[in-house]
Parts: structure tokens; sequence; C-alpha cells
């Protein structure tokens, strides 16, 4: 709980800006379904051969789930504001065009036949008899749509539109708990806080309720204006992965290296590069193997002062197997520097853009290596069980790896794909539920052996150093052994469009920092 | 006052208001009797225009109906309906403006008639910031006519006024409301089915049976030369003390 506080006290510009972007996306979008709904719902009131199906419409909308929807808005309005504030319009929209219409039909016949019998006019009817009765289901619908807009703003930092989703996604990628808290909580207040008074305001009599309403819609641009809070100021618009934003090896790694000062929008690490292809951010951060670097034409920045700890692949073995199996070694450094950076993005690049199954990537790559060979026909006795995180990447690596040892060797291989994350690979490592997998230097320090901090300080952050420590390391501690590198390293990077950084002349990430301080 | 030539409404094949005709003096007040569907209502309602009719005419002091904005025929015409037909989110002061500030009067002039017609209807000057559900049926009723009779017209359509109220309280609320000054200028047409209550009221009763009027007269010479049976069995009905 102390951890909470340190953290909130700490970032308190940071929770206060959070939180004032999130009511001004919560109130932009509910000023609007207002702005449509309640003509909407007058005209279906009045119109009710219309009214099943627009409610149908409206219902429809409310039912696509949020990530979802975010997804279909993403490829026609991009990043940012822009979709984030239409998703939350549409949720809002059918509480507001449905409460419009039972207020405005449930208001007696008898009373409106008296509004009219008395000489009021279809205006007057809707404005002093039938809007003012509404009023109440009216309420009870912008609550509703309050409360639902106020959870689904959460989701805007998935698009770089700010809110408190910022802390809460990050924390999630971070596991860092005050920091899920430090965003969940805040948005749990707002939307308790603004039920609470709307439900209030719903109380209230007549003449009352109409003012409080008339102050509330008065109010309603103010608190939008928020939304427009969070502009950076940059010469280069960043937007950064939640993850990346947080990590000690991320960007307050690079701050500390570089002396970088940004203000990054954040982002879901997937739509990053959709953004920087659309040129709504000019920065981005991402993995160097990525094969959207390829397909979007992007240059990774050289990290000329190590500031990213090198993220080499290797094949982690116990050393048990390699014993037992004596071919296993030598067949699984016959891949030894063949897979280069390039050559990684290249293969990702076939498999995710390409839509090529891995095992045809896998099956090229290999042929054109010169290492592949037909599996001699015959019983195989003799089985190794390998596995493999759940991203492309490493999909790729297993069929290589299958395909490199049942031509080369006379061992079975299972395949054991999709064991989630780091630690639970480790673990399937050490119980010797698999024999090997691909791992990643880096991963090995950072998140395996997390040496101390004087230790990891003592220790050069270049690519050769982090693989004899962690080389080392695991022989010792886990008896497990770390097979020579393929070559590539998917670490951290940071990536601009190529033809933007070829204009500004900026090759490295110390030319960045040179063009940002200009 | 009011003359009503061949007036004729049909709701699909039902045949509601059929050729019919009547006037209404000035000053008289005129009751429309009969059993719910003999098409009494509708005949009140075409002379404000809630209902148009498929054809025949409504003029009202020489005047066609049809020739005027329906908003602005039905402000000059007092409308009380059943239980008042109040705004649940009037105040009793707001209702009784509502005519007159539809009507662009100035706040002075409402204040003052809203005043004189709570103390001639004996309604309790605190009552004018309490809204309809905190008011009694007979309350209500009284606030419905006040409402009527705001901007003072000339002419006041009411429809089944005292239904929603037990009989001893329809009794004596009508009473009162029809011994005020303010109504025997007015012209009146009241829709009732009640026939002590046609009896008591009316300047004459318009009988009517199947979208037609059986017999128009005043309630003796309806009693004294009923044109058929028909009208004599509807009058007979009701077996309670006659007034004239």
């Amino acid at each position: 709980m102390t951890d909470f506080f340190t953290f909130v006290r700490d970032h308190a510009d940071q929770l206060f800006r959070q939180t004032l972007t999130h009511i001004g996306l919560t109130f932009v979008s509910l000023l609007l379904a207002l702005l449509i709904g309640v003509p909407t719902g007058i005209f279906i009131a009045r119109h009710t051969r219309l009214a099943s199906t627009t409610l149908g419409v409206a219902g429809v909308l409310q039912t696509i789930p949020s990530v979802a929807l975010l997804g279909f808005l993403i490829p026609v309005l991009g990043i940012g504001i822009g979709p984030a504030l239409v998703a939350l319009f549409l949720y809002a929209l059918l509480p507001i065009i449905r409460n419009t219409y039972v207020g405005i039909t449930e208001v007696s016949p008898s009373v409106k036949d008296a509004a009219r019998g008395v000489g009021m006019t279809e205006n007057q009817i809707l404005t002093k008899v039938e809007l003012p009765l509404a009023l109440p289901v009216l309420f009870a619908g912008v609550r509703t749509a309050t409360v639902i807009n106020v959870g689904v703003a959460t989701l805007a930092a998935y698009v770089a539109a700010g809110g408190l989703g910022e802390f809460i996604f990050g924390g999630i990628a971070l596991s860092n708990t005050s920091m899920i808290l430090a965003g969940a909580i805040p948005a749990a207040l707002l939307a308790v806080g603004f039920d609470a008074s709307l439900a209030w305001l719903q109380r209230q009599s007549g003449r009352r309720m109409r003012v409080g309403g008339l102050v509330f819609v008065g109010l309603l641009p103010v608190l939008s204006g928020f939304a427009l809070l969070s502009r950076s100021g940059d010469k280069l618009v960043a937007g950064f992965a939640h993850e990346f934003y947080g990590r000690a090896d991320g960007y307050p790694g690079l701050q500390q290296t570089y002396g970088l000062r940004l203000t990054p929008k954040l982002i879901d690490q997937n739509l990053m590069y959709e953004a920087i292809r659309r040129g709504q951010v000019d920065l981005i951060s991402g993995y160097s193997t990525d094969g959207r670097i390829k397909a979007f034409d992007l240059l990774v920045l050289t990290d000329d002062r190590h500031a990213f700890p090198p993220y080499d692949a290797a094949p982690v073995v116990r050393q048990a197997a390699l014993d037992r199996y004596p071919e296993l070694g030598p067949a699984l450094d016959k891949l030894a520097g063949r897979l280069t950076d390039s050559v990684m993005t290249t293969l990702n690049y076939e498999a995710d853009y390409r839509k090529q199954a891995p095992e045809a990537v896998a099956r090229l790559f290999l042929q054109r290596a010169g290492l592949y060979k037909t599996p001699t026909p015959g019983d195989r006795a003799q089985t190794v069980v390998m596995g493999s995180k759940v991203f492309t990447e490493q999909y790729i690596l297993a069929e290589i790896y299958r395909q490199l040892i049942e031509g080369q060797t006379n061992l079975r291989v299972v395949t054991k794909t999709g064991l989630g994350g780091t630690q639970i690979c480790f673990d399937a490592l050490r119980t010797g539920a698999i024999d090997f997998y691909p791992e990643y230097t880096g991963t090995g320090l950072l998140v395996i052996l997390q040496p101390p901090a004087h230790v990891l300080k003592a220790l050069p952050m270049q690519a050769d150093s982090v693989y004899s420590f962690v080389k080392k390391r695991f022989a010792v501690n886990y008896q497990l052994r770390w097979e020579k590198p393929l070559g590539f390293s998917n670490s951290y990077a940071l990536m601009m469009r190529r033809q933007q950084a070829h204009e500004l002349g900026i090759r490295s990430i110390s030319d960045l920092v040179r063009y940002l301080k200009k | 006052m009011i003359d009503v030539v061949r007036l004729t409404r049909q709701f699909g094949d039902f045949k509601a208001v059929d050729d019919l005709s009547l006037s209404v003096a000035a000053g008289e007040i005129l009751v429309l009797l009969g059993t719910s569907g003999c098409g009494k209502t509708t005949t009140l309602r075409m002379m404000n225009r809630l209902v148009e009719p498929d054809s025949g005419t409504v003029s009202i002091d020489g005047k066609d109906i049809q020739q005027q904005s329906a908003p602005d025929l039905r402000r000059r015409i007092g409308y009380v309906i059943q239980d008042g037909g109040l705004f649940p989110h009037y105040t009793v002061a707001e209702a009784i403006a509502t005519v007159p500030k539809l009507l662009g009067w100035n706040l002075d002039d409402i204040d003052r008639r809203t005043r004189e017609l709570i103390a001639k209807l004996q309604l309790p000057d605190s009552s004018l910031n309490r809204y309809p559900a905190e008011l009694s049926g007979g309350q209500r009723q009284r606030v419905g006519l006040a409402r009527a009779l705001a901007a003072r017209p000339p002419v006041v359509l009411m429809d089944e006024p005292f239904g929603a109220l037990d009989p001893f309280t329809r009794r004596h609320v009508r009473r009162e409301l029809f011994g005020l000054s303010e109504l025997s200028e007015t012209t009146v047409v009241l829709v009732t089915h009640d026939v002590s209550e046609a009896l008591e009221l009316a300047d004459r009763i318009a009988l009517m049976d199947k979208g037609r009027i059986v017999q128009i007269d005043t309630p003796d010479n309806l009693l004294a030369n009923p044109v058929n049976d028909f009208v004599r069995d509807f009058l007979d009905d009701k077996p309670r003390p006659l007034h004239g």
C-alpha cells in the first residue's frame, strides 16, 4: 500500500493530466451523443415506425466489444483522440436515444391532449411539456452513458488518446500493481462520483432539476475541453508502447543514457507501427526484427551508446539433453550467425505480412542457407521436445529447428509452441518438460537472472559481454547451456520512417537527441 | 355563437358523428348527453379542431374555424377534461398562467388574474406553489377550470369534467363552479353521460345516439315531450330527484 502512495505522489502531475483527459474524453463524447441522440430520440418518438429499427441499430453498436470497435475504427480514423471519441460516442448513443424516446412516449396521452387543447403548438408541446416530463428518464440515460464512458475511456490509452488507461495498461504490461491501481482507483472514483451526482440531480423535483440539467449541459463543453489538454509540443511526435515507457531498460534507460526528453503518446504496441506508417507519430519504440520494419520501410536508429541491453537470440538447452543426444548440439550450432537482423526481419515479414506459413518460411530459409536436408525415412526412437513462446518469430524459429534437426539427425522433434511468457518456458525447461527453446540474452539477464543493481551496473551492455554472463550463470545455476547465438538481436529499438529520418539526417539515437535539442 | 353544420366524422368504418347540426347561443350551457360511443366527445373535439371533420363546418362568432390556425383558435376557447388534464410538472400558479403566457400577457396581469381566480374558486393561497400530485381530486378539477377560464375565453368546452370525482364531491364541486359569475357570461358546451348532471346544468340538452342528435331541447321539454322511447328511457333510467 505504501508503494501505491509513493507511486501516486511521484506521478501526481501525470495522474492529474490523465484524469483531466479522461474526464474530457468522457464528456466530449457525451456531448456529441446528446447533440445527436436527443434529436434522434425526439424524431423516433414522433415517427414510431422508425423506432424499433433505430433502437436496434444503436443496440447492435452497443454490443460490439470495445476493443473490437477501436480495431474497426483505426483503419478509418487512425490513432489518437478520433477513434476514442467515436467509440465512446457510439456507446453513449443507445442509452440517450432510448431514454429520450421512452421518456417522451411515456408522457400520458391525456397530458398531451390537454397541452394541444390549451393551444400549444407542436414545438411548445415538445419543449414545455414532453421534454420536461421526459427529463428524469433522459437523465437516467445520461447517467448510464456517463458511467459506461468513464469505463470505456480507459481503452483510449490503447490508441494514444491518453486518460487513466495509460497507467492501467502500463501497469499490466509491467506487472506493476501500484501503477494499475493509480489508474483504476481514480477511474472508479470518477464513475461513482458522476453517477452519484447525476443521481442526486435526478431526484430533484421539477424546477431544480431543470436548472441542474441546464447547469450540467453548460458544464459539458468545459469538461470536454480537458480532452484537448494533452498536446505534445515536441518537434517529432513519439508513440511508445506502455511497457517500453515504463520499463527500466526502455524509455527511462534512454533518458539516462542520452538525455532524451520527449512527451510521448502511449499506445498499444501493435497499433504503434500503423500509427507511424500513417504519419500520426514520427518515432516509435519497437523490436528490431519486427516484420513491419520492412513492410512499412522504417529505419531502426542505431543505439550508439548502448542504452538498450542486447537481446541476442540463442537456443537454451538442458545439459542432460545434450549429453543424451550427442548429435543435438552440433546440429543446433549449424545455425550460429546465420540469422542476421535483416534476415530475421525478412522472415517475420514473410510470415506476418505475406501470410506465409511458418513451416514454408522456415523451409525456404534452410534451403537458401544450404542447410535443408530431406529427413531420412525410418523409425525415430529418440525424441527431443522443443518449446517456443507465442509470437511469430518464435514460431518461425521453432519450425527452422524442427526441420533442421530432423534433416541432420535421427531425432524426432516434438514442438510445444505457445508456452506463453518467458517464465513458463524457463520453468518447463528446468523441470524437463522441454529440452530446449530459443531465448534472448537480455531476457535471460533481466527476467530470469535478475542480478543485483551493482552487478548490472558493472556489466557492459554489449552483445558478447551479456552473452558470456548469462551463459556462465545459466550453466552454474541451472545446468542449462546457451548454444551459439543465431546472429540477430531482437532488442528494443527506436524507429522512424526511413524517408523522414533521411530528410532530417537522423541515423542514430544521438542524432535524434541532437535534432530535438536544436 | 357556435354554429355546427352537417358535421361528419368517420374512424375507419365507424361513423362517430353523422351529419350533425346544432347551434349554441351566446352565454348558453349546452350539454351533449349520451352513452359512450355516441359521438358526443368527437363532436366536442371538432369544435376546437382536436379532431378534424370529414365534412361539415363549425363556425364560432360567424367565423369558420377551419380558416383559423388551430393553436390560435384553442387559446381563445377554454378546454377542461377529466381530472383537469393538468401538467404534472406545472405548479397551480404555472397551470393557471399557461394560456395567458401563450397569449403574451404581461406578468402583472397574469399574477392579478391568477389571484382573482383562486379566490373565486376557493383554492388556498398556499396551493399556488403546489404540484397537481399534491392536490385533492376536487382541487385539481378547480385548477383545471381556472386554467380554462384564465384568459376569459368566450367559449369553454368541457369533456366529462367531473368524471374522475366521487358522486358526492362531484355534485358539490359542480354546484360551486357553475355558481361562479365567471361562467354566467360564457358559452359552455359540456359532454357527459350523467343524466342528473345534464338535467342540473344544462340550458339545453342534445341527447345523442349513433352519431346523431335524437332530440335537442330544454331539460323540462325533454322530460315532458320526449320524441321517442329512447329519449324517455334514457332520462327515466336514473331514479334521482330532478332539478330544473
